[in-house]
């Protein structure tokens, strides 16, 4: 005889549906991304998911684990999704290559495999490879020098030598070295009126790929795969930091509209903090997690000398989670105060 | 006068059974610090040899002389002349390198490594036997930093023994990387020492496993000594 235990109604959520569904909701994001920069985009997702998906196999047949399963899921390929959008998308093939082997071989299986690991892996990735090759991080394509296809995937492929003047910083870079150079004589709003690097609300092409990762974003929420907390709170760390200063000096600091649509708001909100395993499970933890973590990423980003400070500032928070999950604890149902 | 079995486990506890990197994790902090390549670990070690040799033999000759209740700052006060005597030698003889190790030499007095060997060991022991403890601490302890050292080298540059010429003048670096390899800058910072020093914890707890299976294959009925 059979016994089952309620509840009856229950949703078929496994690890693999929630993976293809934050894929899916990345689609859009990187549909804009390919508009934008061109095919190449591409090119680095299957470098990426390549990479990792071999690190998986080589780590999960070292632990004797059963390879299907555990490659099906598809926990891989976010992680090596989410490495191929957050690396510049010229970036040789062997920097994408060293961020997937890291994420997956050190942040995800050294520390005990899926759900065991208390770091994002693929910002892990992130902060390994701008630690190490900080010049190579910080060249983004330059977008009013489009160079077609062929000229990208040799640059990527190595086979050409890098000139500068195919890369070009971030917008957020271009703000933070403009504001630096200009020793308080420059203004945002001069530096913001250049067409070339900025457009309507933030950086001239990336402000729509933010909002794609946002509608992406808003689709995981309807569809219940995240909660609201995380990315809400993510995004009001980094409004109340960028509003603040704003309002204090808006000559010297960029509305927080700028800041919400550049470098990895967007996606670091509903994508990274958003992370079931690394992340807060607790309503009011994934609040605190996510509010610190914007307001650091805010703080890392325009004081510190790195281009974006999201990946630092998750990182970061990432190690408080245990001790944030052990003070929010809900009170168990029909008791008032926590146990 | 010491036994030859005595001598043997003396040797076999500082270079791997109680391996003062891999097991007992103590003296991280030069362990992080000067392990940027192989030559400053392979010296620093040289150092702490030296010092934890002569404080061995020093603290055990005077045990009985030395005061229970103040016995720590005795300690600290003999491994901090030696010291000095180190740090001065370094300074006049390998200048340069003197630069680099900078104020890891004077930190060896700090080093837990040299306190806790006199404390537990040269503290209770014949002053023979301390001396060697000291030295064989020592090796395991060069040992374990030059294995780091030349990885995080390796990795984070592509060379093996650069900054030779400070010791031995004349002698040059190996370029074991093709020359155009970038460097994995992780691996010189202090993650990558942790992260390098983790798998090596790991590669040591493995070989144990390993060894410990094999026994078990050998001999199915546990001895009852085990674990002991």
């Amino acid at each position: 005889m059979n016994f089952t235990t309620p509840p009856y109604l229950t949703q078929d959520v496994s690890v693999q549906r929630v993976m293809l569904q934050v894929l899916a909701a990345l689609l859009p994001g990187i549909a804009i991304y390919v508009w934008l920069i061109g095919p190449i985009v591409l090119v680095q997702i299957a470098i990426a998911t390549a990479a990792s998906l071999l690190a998986e196999a080589f780590m999960l047949s070292l632990l004797n684990k059963p390879l299907g399963l555990f490659l099906g899921d598809g926990s891989a390929i976010v992680t090596a999704w989410l490495i191929a959008l957050a690396f510049p998308p010229l970036a040789p093939w062997w920097l994408i290559v060293v961020g997937s082997l890291f994420a997956i071989v050190v942040a995800k299986h050294l520390y005990g495999g899926l759900g065991q690991n208390p770091f994002n892996p693929a910002m892990i990735a992130f902060a390994v490879c701008i630690v190490s090759f900080p010049a190579l991080m910080s060249q983004w394509p330059a977008l009013d020098r489009q160079a077609d296809f062929s000229e990208q995937l040799a640059l990527v492929l190595g086979t050409v030598p890098r000139l500068d003047a195919m890369s070009g910083a971030t917008p957020l870079d271009a703000l933070k070295t403009a504001l630096k150079l200009g020793e308080g004589n420059t203004t945002v709003a001069t530096i913001l009126a250049d067409a070339h690097h900025f457009g309507y609300f933030a950086g001239k092409g990336w402000e729509w790929v933010a909002v794609a990762y946002l509608l992406g974003g808003l689709w995981l929420w309807q569809r219940r795969i995240i909660t609201w907390h995380a990315p809400f709170a993510f995004l009001t760390g980094i409004v109340l930091f960028a509003g603040a200063l704003w309002l204090w000096d808006p000559a010297q600091f960029a509305n927080p509209v700028f800041h919400l649509f550049s470098g990895g708001s967007m996606l670091g909100a509903f994508f990274i903090v958003t992370d079931p395993v690394s992340g807060c499970t607790t309503p009011r933890g994934k609040l605190i997690f996510g509010l610190s973590a914007g307001a650091l990423a805010y703080l890392i980003r325009v004081f510190g000398g790195y281009p974006d400070g999201v990946a630092f500032a998750v990182l970061l928070m990432n190690i408080c989670v245990p001790l944030i999950d052990l003070y929010t604890q809900p009170p168990i149902f029909g008791m008032k105060s926590k146990p | 006068m010491m036994t030859r079995d005595e001598f043997s486990e003396i040797a076999a506890n500082g270079v791997w059974k109680k391996n003062t990197s891999l097991i007992q994790i103590l003296g991280l902090c030069p362990l992080l610090a000067v392990t940027t390549n192989l030559v400053n670990g392979v010296m620093l070690s040289l150092a702490t040899i030296i010092v934890m040799a002569i404080s061995g033999l020093a603290v055990s000759s005077l045990r009985f002389l030395i005061p229970h209740e103040i016995r720590i700052p005795v300690f600290i006060l003999i491994v901090a002349a030696l010291v000095t005597v180190i740090d001065l030698l370094f300074n006049a003889n390998l200048h340069e390198l003197y630069l680099v190790l900078g104020i890891f030499i004077p930190l060896i007095v700090t080093n837990c490594i040299v306190l806790a060997r006199v404390e537990a060991f040269a503290n209770k022991s014949p002053p023979l036997q301390s001396m060697f403890d000291g030295i064989f601490m020592g090796v395991g302890m060069l040992w374990t930093l030059a294995l780091l050292g030349g990885l995080r080298e390796l990795i984070g540059g592509g060379t093996l023994f650069s900054g030779i010429d400070m010791v031995f003048p004349g002698l040059q670096a190996l370029q074991l990387l093709p020359k155009d390899y970038p460097g994995l800058l992780l691996a010189i910072l202090p993650p990558g020492a942790f992260i390098l020093l983790g798998c090596l914890i790991a590669w040591k707890n493995w070989i144990e496993a390993r060894a410990a299976a094999r026994q078990q294959r050998r001999s199915p009925q546990p001895a009852t000594a085990a674990g002991t």
